[in-house]
């Protein structure tokens, strides 16, 4: 498809029913048991640092393990394919020493998901299957100080964090990505610069994709980690125009729930939610169940609270598999207009109405 | 609040160092903790949003908008509400449009420079994702009539829209709130001007916001907050009607429309509207009334008349009134057995309260030299009575000690020392002013002659600080202890530690900062019980100072200078032909008319004078200095308007232009046949910089000979007078210091002016290129022009001995009267001179610390002596 028939078949699929998101890549790659060899692969068998955990490598050393996982999600009903790209920038590659790597990794990322999109799209031609590419947050943030003695220090600088994410994007485009996703965002302002960096590259193109903004609220008060009430968040970003606004990870359905029904209320675009499979337990594993997870989730597609659906951490194609199920029944939430109006935001927002 | 609509906004403006003399003074002090203090209790007061300027000449704004913001992020209390990122640089407004995660609104942009920045600052700030406000400013100039408010309103939102694809809803016009009852009639109808703006840009273009800074409406009744007060609830209320979303609001300044008297609300109503023709005289006949406190103070007037001479004195002493001093001076000498009781009694007791306010900060050093006028005009008075009991007692009034002052030899500058003399004297200190250009012997001569207690030194060019060395070698070489106090503008205490006080050691020289210390400096210094201890104490910080000055002075890292040649600025010359004056040679300015100078006089510097800092006009109103900058402009207006129509001062100035070509880091001045004239000298920054930022020397701004290229370079001198000079002697020898610094702050604010005006004309008209510039005073005073007017001794070309050479190129000496010193200062001191450039990328920078490489090079160039080079560019060396 086209750059043009894509956006129209998103539009007008997105009308008429639910699309469905896929699950957490990292439970997937958790369940192969890798080991440090199976990171490395030939290619950086003599890489300084462990490389083990380092899962956005895996496209470059183990395409083959990537391509399956997606594979077994697009089969299990996801519309999109997400890339295996979430640490593919430059500042969060910088632990691995891996910062050169960026443009590749985020390629690859692509390519794989592009593989697998085209292959599942050949198998049910009606049912195109798009790809996803994931920019996710960083392990340095522009709004909050590392050091609790001096509130005033940053780690990082909003250029090199736009210089990152700029990298990233011209290579999931490169890769062949049909959507952009910022994802699991905890700062605004790292968000903000992505979306710089996304406005910079779709210039320098001539073009732009569709983006999706999903935030990450961290506590039940329902703020980010930076600070932001949902709307003050959506006021933050929603010049980017996103194709949908959503939020994802951290909490549960149950605890999401609220903040989707507020993002749903203040914002005029599509909502997406994909939450993490419960909270975690003492092991750190993820303990809701498909039937648990897709009851849910269900319920917000009944409710028309949805666009986009899917799942976070410890979801898999079972997971993915139930919540399709579940969300086939119940039509899309409309979009609707909101008064045109100036919408600024602090940590709250403050609309002049 | 008045009339308030639920969407009415109130802008928080107390976070702007432009307009908030405490905010300015936390940032300045680098004590963001109070900065962040006075940005939390506006979100508590109810500010919706906050704005934050950092707008400061002293001051890194784009690094300290970076930092108050990332400190604010840290401040949940804070950061709820939305940032308003006010700077007039875009620089700045990057910065903080880097810091901020919420939608913040930028203010401001607008068309003054053309579509081309419009736009593509409009995109940025897109990209960032906040709004904006849009200043009704165009190529042309700011908007003042209704009409010109509405088109280019309309036209910015026809860009910002179309072109740019802006939100429309994220777009705040701001259409000037002007100044009305100003007394010129062209302003009378800029209220109504503003209101009709508003609703006509409303009306046409939709979604957008209005916006505007509501205290300039006001303006011309400063000082009568009651009257300021109503007008803007008035005017917000008529505003609001047609359109009005926010205004940047002190709201501390607005009263309760319905709770405006009858009497007051309609004349007010007749000025904001436009009502009647009249409306202004009425206003100000009924604001009379509404004077608040000086209407009391004027009732008090007849009262303290009343009271015993003694407090009649302290009164008038306290609030510097001349008006009945030899009268009541002269009660107060009939009623005491001896003249010098008079001094001792009542007026030192006067003074003593005067020193008091002023150490506490209650009275600001305005306040403090017109009082001094006051004693020393009742002194003058009793004087030929002590000399008659003198004879027959021989008893002398008792002052606290004797210091001597003088501006040393080279140097003419003494505003400074004078203001330090008459602070001095009003703490009864007996001041002997020698005056400016003083040499070393006069001045030790002249101490061991009166037997001073201590001599201060004062200078304002950096040759002064070598002639500070001298005086204080040959008072250790003569056996002098007094201590040396030392003070002006180029002074610091590092060079007093480094270079003054290693070479004098049998007495204690000691740093000045400036005079509000002088009094306590001297206090200390001769105090019977605390002077050793002081002096130790000063002793030892200035030994270790020195030290680690010299252990540490880790130098700055430097490039040499071919390095710092291969990173110059780079120029594609081939692309440019260089404008060409409309004469070559010089042209002389006799009769220049003192009234075209008074508009453009940048006021900021003089309050400065006076050790009143901030901004004009914000000073003015300033919570804390305030009402001395009031009192102090309306004696200064007064003045200028004896200056101007008494033409008191007659300006001279001279320009040249000549043909010009690079040589390196010269520039070689050509006669019309090509032949070469002279070279002026010029100075490179070696300082380590990133490739983008070229190391910096005037000379790139010329056009290189090897490209054949035909360019050219300016020169001038201008000078308010040396009339400046003779008044203020006059003033001096009736005992009015006050008057006499005023003229001479005066004189220096209309030579600067002269200068900004003849360098306006040599754009427009002499060098021509740039005919059609339409600028307002403040962009002048921003420098937003093109081209640029260095001066020889400041920063961009710190060798004050390319002075002489210019100099006689200009024939500046015969046309206007300026003379240079044997340091090169220019006589009289309220005198400009410098070089013209006419490049479109020129501008202003410091060339810092140079290496030893560039000053054999220099030398060379010159043909100077590297010792005498250096001995001139001192400050500038980094080794």
């Amino acid at each position: 498809m086209t750059r043009e028939e894509t956006l129209n078949y998103l539009n007008a699929e997105a009308k008429k029913r639910i699309l469905i998101l896929d699950g957490a890549m990292g439970t997937m790659i958790q369940r192969r048991g890798l080991s440090e060899e199976d990171f490395r692969g030939e290619r950086f068998k003599d890489w300084p640092s462990p490389l083990k955990g380092n899962n956005d490598l895996l496209s470059l050393t183990q395409p083959k393990v990537i391509e399956e996982i997606t594979l077994e999600y697009l089969h299990a009903g996801a519309d999109f394919a997400g890339t295996n790209t979430f640490n593919s920038t430059a500042i969060s590659q910088a632990d691995y020493g891996m910062e050169e790597l960026c443009y590749e990794l985020n390629k690859e990322g692509a390519a794989i998901a592009r593989r697998a999109c085209d292959q599942v799209t050949a198998e049910t031609p009606d049912r195109p299957r798009l790809v996803l590419g994931s920019l996710g947050p960083m392990s340095k943030t522009l709004s909050l100080s590392p050091d609790v003695n001096d509130p005033g220090f940053r780690a990082v600088t909003f250029d090199e964090v736009k210089e990152a994410y700029k990298t990233a994007v011209e290579g999931l485009i490169d890769g062949g990505a049909d959507l952009l996703a910022v994802e699991t965002i905890f700062d605004t302002l790292n968000a903000k610069a992505a979306i710089f960096a996304l406005e910079e590259v779709f210039d320098a193109r001539g073009y732009a994709l569709p983006v999706v903004i999903s935030g990450t609220i961290t506590d039940l008060s329902g703020r980010t980690l930076s600070g932001q009430t949902v709307e003050a968040f959506w006021n933050s970003i929603r010049h980017v125009k996103p194709f949908a606004v959503g939020l994802n990870c951290s909490l549960g359905a149950e605890g999401m729930r609220p903040h989707i029904a507020e993002l749903a209320r203040v914002s005029d675009t599509l909502i997406s939610a994909y939450p993490n499979a419960g909270l975690p337990n003492e092991f750190g594993e993820y303990d809701e169940t498909p039937e648990m997870m897709s009851a849910q989730l269900g319920e917000w597609a009944q409710s028309g609270l949805v666009n986009l659906l899917g799942g976070c951490c410890g979801s898999t194609p079972e997971h993915i598999r139930a919540i399709a199920e579940a969300a086939a029944a119940f039509p899309p939430h409309e979009k609707h207009e909101v008064a045109t109006a100036m919408r600024l935001s602090g940590l709250e927002p403050v609309n002049l109405i | 609040m008045t009339q308030s609509r639920a969407t009415f906004v109130n802008i928080g403006e107390r976070t702007n160092v432009t307009g908030s003399a405490r905010f300015k003074k936390l940032i300045l002090n680098d004590d963001y903790e109070g900065a962040l203090a006075v940005a939390r209790s506006q979100v508590e007061n109810g500010a919706q949003i906050i704005d934050v300027n950092m707008d400061e000449g002293m001051l890194d704004s784009k690094a300290a908008m970076s930092r108050f913001l990332k400190l604010i992020a840290s401040e949940p209390d804070i950061a709820r509400v939305p940032i308003m990122i006010d700077s007039s640089k875009w620089e700045v407004i990057e910065a903080g449009l880097k810091t901020v995660q919420g939608k913040a609104i930028v203010n401001s942009i607008s068309l003054k420079e053309g579509e081309g920045p419009f736009i593509e600052q409009a995109r940025q700030v897109k990209r960032y994702g906040a709004a904006v406000v849009v200043m009704a400013f165009d190529e042309q100039g700011q908007a003042d009539t209704e009409n010109r408010k509405v088109e280019i309103c309309q036209r910015s939102y026809k860009v910002l829209t179309e072109v740019v694809g802006f939100p429309p809803e994220d777009i705040i016009f701001d259409p000037n709130i002007f100044a009305v009852a100003t007394g010129i009639e062209e302003h009378n109808n800029y209220a109504v001007d503003f209101i009709n703006a508003t609703r006509r840009i409303k009306q046409s273009c939709s979604h957008v916001s209005i916006s505007g800074g509501l205290s300039n409406v006001s303006f011309s009744f400063r000082g009568n907050d009651p009257v300021r007060e109503a007008m803007h609830s008035v005017f917000l209320y008529h505003a609001i009607q047609a359109g009005l979303d926010m205004a940047i609001v002190n709201a501390g300044q607005l009263a309760v429309y319905d709770d405006i008297p009858k009497d007051l609300l309609e004349p007010v109503e007749d000025v904001i509207l436009n009502r009647r023709p009249d409306a202004t005289e009425r206003l100000v006949e009924v604001a009379e009334k509404y004077r608040g406190e000086a209407g009391a103070a004027k009732k008090q007037d007849l009262a303290w008349r009343d009271w015993p001479v003694e407090k009649r004195l302290e009164h008038a002493l306290v609030k510097g009134i001349t008006e009945f001093i030899e009268a009541d001076t002269e009660e107060a000498r009939a009623k005491s057995t001896r003249t010098l009781d008079v001094i001792e009694g009542p007026l030192m007791d006067g003074m003593n309260v005067v020193g008091d306010l002023f150490g506490s900060g209650k009275m600001f050093l305005p306040q403090v030299v017109k009082s001094a006028r006051v004693m020393k005009q009742s002194v003058a008075y009793l004087l030929p009575f002590m000399e008659a009991e003198k004879e027959a007692s021989g008893a002398a009034p008792e002052s606290n000690g004797k210091i001597l002052m003088a501006t040393v030899k080279g140097d003419v500058h003494d505003i400074g020392k004078n203001i330090v003399g008459v602070v001095l004297q009003c703490n009864n200190y007996e001041v002997i002013d020698l005056g400016v250009m003083v040499p070393v012997s006069d001045i030790l001569e002249a101490a061991k002659r009166e037997g001073v207690d201590a001599i201060g030194l004062s200078g304002l060019i950096t040759p002064s600080l070598d002639e500070m060395v001298t005086v204080a070698s040959e008072m250790e070489r003569q056996g002098f202890e007094l201590p040396l106090l030392i003070g002006g503008a180029t002074t610091s205490k590092v060079h007093t530690a480094v270079k003054i006080d290693p070479v004098y050691n049998k007495g204690q020289s000691v740093y000045v900062l400036d005079a509000s210390r002088a009094v306590g400096v001297v206090g200390q210094i001769l105090s019977k019980e605390h002077s050793a201890g002081y002096l130790e104490g000063i002793a030892s910080e200035y030994k270790e100072m020195a030290e680690r000055h010299a252990r540490g002075r880790e130098k700055s890292e430097r490039l040499p200078l071919e390095a710092a040649r291969a990173n110059g600025f780079d120029f594609d010359w081939s692309a440019y032909t260089p404008p060409k004056p409309s004469f070559l040679g010089l042209k002389s300015f006799e009769a220049f008319a003192l009234e075209d100078l008074v508009p453009v006089i940048d006021w900021s510097p003089f309050f400065h004078t006076w050790e009143l800092t901030g901004t004009f006009p914000r000073i003015l109103e300033d919570k804390v200095v305030g009402e001395a900058a009031r009192h102090l402009f309306d004696d200064a207006q007064k003045m200028l308007k004896q200056i101007v129509e008494e033409e008191w001062f007659h300006p001279k100035a001279v320009i040249g232009f000549w043909q010009a070509a690079r040589h390196g880091d010269d520039v070689a001045l050509l006669d019309e046949a090509g032949g070469e004239i002279t070279r002026v000298h010029f100075l490179r920054q070696q300082m380590k910089r990133s490739k983008d930022r070229p190391n910096q020397c005037l000379a790139d701004f010329i056009a290189p000979a090897e490209t054949g290229v035909v360019d050219y370079l300016g020169g001038f001198v201008v000078t308010a007078g040396a009339e400046v000079e003779t008044r203020a002697r006059a003033f001096k020898e009736a005992h009015d210091d006050y008057s006499a610094i005023m003229v001479q702050a005066l004189g220096d604010r209309l030579a600067e002016a002269f200068a900004e005006v003849m360098h306006a004309r040599v754009r427009k008209e002499f060098w021509g290129y740039a005919p059609d510039e339409a600028l307002t005073n403040e962009a002048l005073i921003a420098e937003d022009y093109q081209g640029i007017r260095p001066a020889p001794g400041y920063p961009a070309c710190p060798d004050h001995t390319e002075k002489p050479e210019l100099f006689r190129l200009l024939e500046a000496t015969d046309r206007t009267g300026v003379e240079l010193t044997e340091s090169c200062a220019m006589w009289p001191a309220s005198s400009v001179s410098g070089y013209y450039f006419s490049h479109p990328e020129s501008g202003y920078f410091g060339v810092g610390k140079i290496e030893k490489d560039q000053v054999l090079d220099y030398a060379a160039r010159k043909g100077m002596s590297v010792d005498e080079v250096e001995r001139w560019l001192r400050p500038n060396l980094n080794y």
